[in-house]
């Protein structure tokens, strides 16, 4: 047996720890930003936060907590989110259907599927968008987060995967008993896609949340950022008239502090889902290619 | 007729999906035509002068749209390689580890760079790489290097863009290949052992082989982003000092277009840009469903 061969032990243990400082590199920068987020100004300033807080304060909270531009924010990515998800799940649950159809099955499969990877592999270029959604009327309005990005062409491919693996006499049964394709998608199909639809929606959730660009390009003023696009403008272009900070406030805490912690709330609600979407994202790449 | 009666219910499920595709991705499509245009948004479409070719000879004519070009190809090859490399690497470590718990413990850190934004890892990157006492430079200081200007250098910059990039994705990346790992026949491994192979041979002669196929596949359909540089990460860690090396095509027309105004020029970089996308894609697709049967749709 090979693992017990002397130079294979050897290998393991280096293996290990290779792996093992491999594995925290990946984390240890969220660390220590989560550290300096803890820690005082002064010990902020001056370089001295690894990877524990400096003596330990909330001040960086509560200062982000009060800004109201901060937590406006947080309420339309908020809002984003829960309608966005909504909306793409619909929209790739009920297209799903007839495109996991064969093509001899139905015949206006084909020219759809072709509509739809079309728009997959080719698009106009951010100018055209961006004149697309000036001449519809949807600059500066909350539904430019939501509409432009509601069909999400890669999600409706791993429903469409999805349901071509659901057994046909399911579906045959469901008919003979003379349901219709609405009732035997939404009364046969819904019920046993709730892993896949939840799997399609931690993903949109993480991509909703995470959309700062759109916030950027069709919203006229800070006040209607969502919080990705806040983030950005504060952290990344170090626009500072969004902190409503006043002077005697600013001497008090360190930006390097309230960064810090606003990264860390802005990072959290991905960290939250994310164990529920370790558990399914797998399978979800599984579903993604069709060996035949 | 008939066939309308018996599937219009079909028809119906696609058409929601359909109409935010006309408007969203269709409709932008027949914009392109302002990359023909010296395009002036009061004028409109109907309005602006045609220029025939022009703003395509002003891509290929001027000297920052060529170096543009060459730091996306740049840029972007260099990502396709170690995006593939690290993660086949990483795989094929990952699966000596016999301990389960380890395993996923190794698998739980790895993965969650990528379900960051890159505004977050921006952040974190702008905080731990900064010359001013920054954590990174702090570690290498107390080694006797640096500091290095890793987001102020162009050569730098370029680097940090690349390792920054497969430091998010490798854990990610490698799901596919631990995959096909799992799905190795254990008999070969089995039958080498009574032949008295050792691991390192087994690697060699039987690990590698058995997930080359699934590695072409992953080389050959990330062909498609040989323009693709990485928007978020490029505009979440640039800034004026190293635009000469780090700035790309799809951030080059943010500034040209929607900051610029020379709308016109700007659509015909995009428009560049798409069909060479997209005939590469069509390519790649075509030989991964030819060499390894792979299809997606």
């Amino acid at each position: 047996m090979y693992h017990k061969t002397l130079s294979y032990r050897v290998f393991t243990v280096f293996n290990t720890i290779g792996l093992l400082l491999l594995s925290l590199a990946c984390i240890i920068p969220l660390v220590h930003v989560l550290a300096v987020s803890f820690s005082a100004k002064s010990a902020a300033d001056a370089n001295l936060v690894n990877l524990w807080p400096v003596q330990f304060t909330l001040e960086a909270y509560k200062k982000t907590i009060d800004n109201p531009i901060f937590l406006h924010s947080l309420w339309v990515s908020v809002k984003r989110t829960v309608l966005g998800t909504s909306l793409t799940l619909l929209l790739a649950f009920m297209a799903a259907y007839p495109l996991a159809k064969e093509n001899s099955d139905f015949k206006g499969r084909t020219i759809y599927s072709w509509i739809f990877v079309f728009a997959m592999v080719f698009n106009g270029g951010l100018v055209p968008f961006y004149m697309v959604i000036q001449k519809l009327h949807l600059m500066g309005s909350f539904w430019a987060l939501v509409l432009p990005g509601a069909v999400n062409i890669y999600l409706t491919i791993l429903m469409m995967n999805f349901f071509r693996g659901i057994p046909k006499e399911l579906q045959e049964a469901a008919m003979i008993d003379g349901a219709g394709h609405f009732r035997t998608l939404f009364r046969i199909f819904l019920p046993v896609s709730m892993p896949a639809i939840a799997t399609l929606g931690l993903f949109s959730i993480v991509f909703h949340w995470n959309s700062w660009f759109d916030g950027l390009l069709y919203t006229n003023s800070s006040d209607q950022y969502p919080l990705a696009t806040f983030l950005q403008t504060v952290i990344i272009q170090r626009d500072l008239t969004s902190m409503s900070l006043d002077p005697a406030s600013m001497a008090l805490i360190s930006q390097k502090t309230v960064n810090a912690a606003q990264i860390f709330i802005g990072a959290l609600p991905v960290l939250l889902v994310y164990p529920f979407l370790q558990k399914f994202f797998v399978k979800g790449l599984v579903l993604g290619s069709v060996k035949e | 007729m008939t066939h309308l009666k018996k599937y219009w219910p079909l028809h119906l499920m696609v058409l929601p999906s359909l109409l935010f595709l006309i408007a969203f991705s269709y409709l932008p499509m027949a914009g392109i035509v302002m990359a023909f245009q010296d395009f002036k948004p009061r004028l409109g479409i109907s309005g602006s002068k045609w220029v025939g070719l022009d703003n395509f000879r002003f891509l290929f004519e001027r000297e920052d749209s060529m170096q543009v070009i060459w730091n996306t190809v740049v840029i972007a090859v260099l990502k396709l390689f170690f995006n593939l490399v690290a993660p086949f690497t990483f795989a094929i470590f990952l699966n000596e580890v016999r301990k389960d718990l380890f395993k996923r413990f190794v698998q739980t850190l790895v993965y969650l760079p990528h379900f960051l934004s890159w505004v977050i890892l921006g952040g974190i990157l702008l905080n731990v790489l900064s010359t001013d006492g920054g954590f990174i430079n702090r570690i290498l200081e107390s080694i006797g290097i640096g500091p290095i200007f890793f987001l102020g250098d162009g050569n730098w910059f370029r680097v940090t863009v690349i390792v920054s990039d497969v430091w998010k994705e490798f854990g990610y990346g490698a799901i596919v290949f631990l995959a096909a790992l799992a799905n190795i026949n254990p008999a070969l491994y089995e039958a080498a052992e009574v032949d008295g192979a050792s691991r390192w041979k087994q690697t060699l002669h039987i690990t590698i082989p058995s997930i080359m196929p699934i590695t072409i596949v992953v080389g050959t359909l990330a062909l498609g982003n040989v323009l693709n540089a990485g928007f978020d990460q490029i505009f979440n860690l640039y800034n004026g000092l190293v635009y000469e090396k780090g700035d790309i095509l799809d951030t080059f027309v943010y500034r040209i277009g929607i900051l610029g105004g020379n709308m016109g020029f700007a659509t015909a970089i995009g428009l560049f840009k798409s069909v060479i996308s997209m005939v590469l894609i069509f390519v790649s697709y075509r030989i991964a469903y030819k060499w390894a049967n792979y299809r997606i749709f």
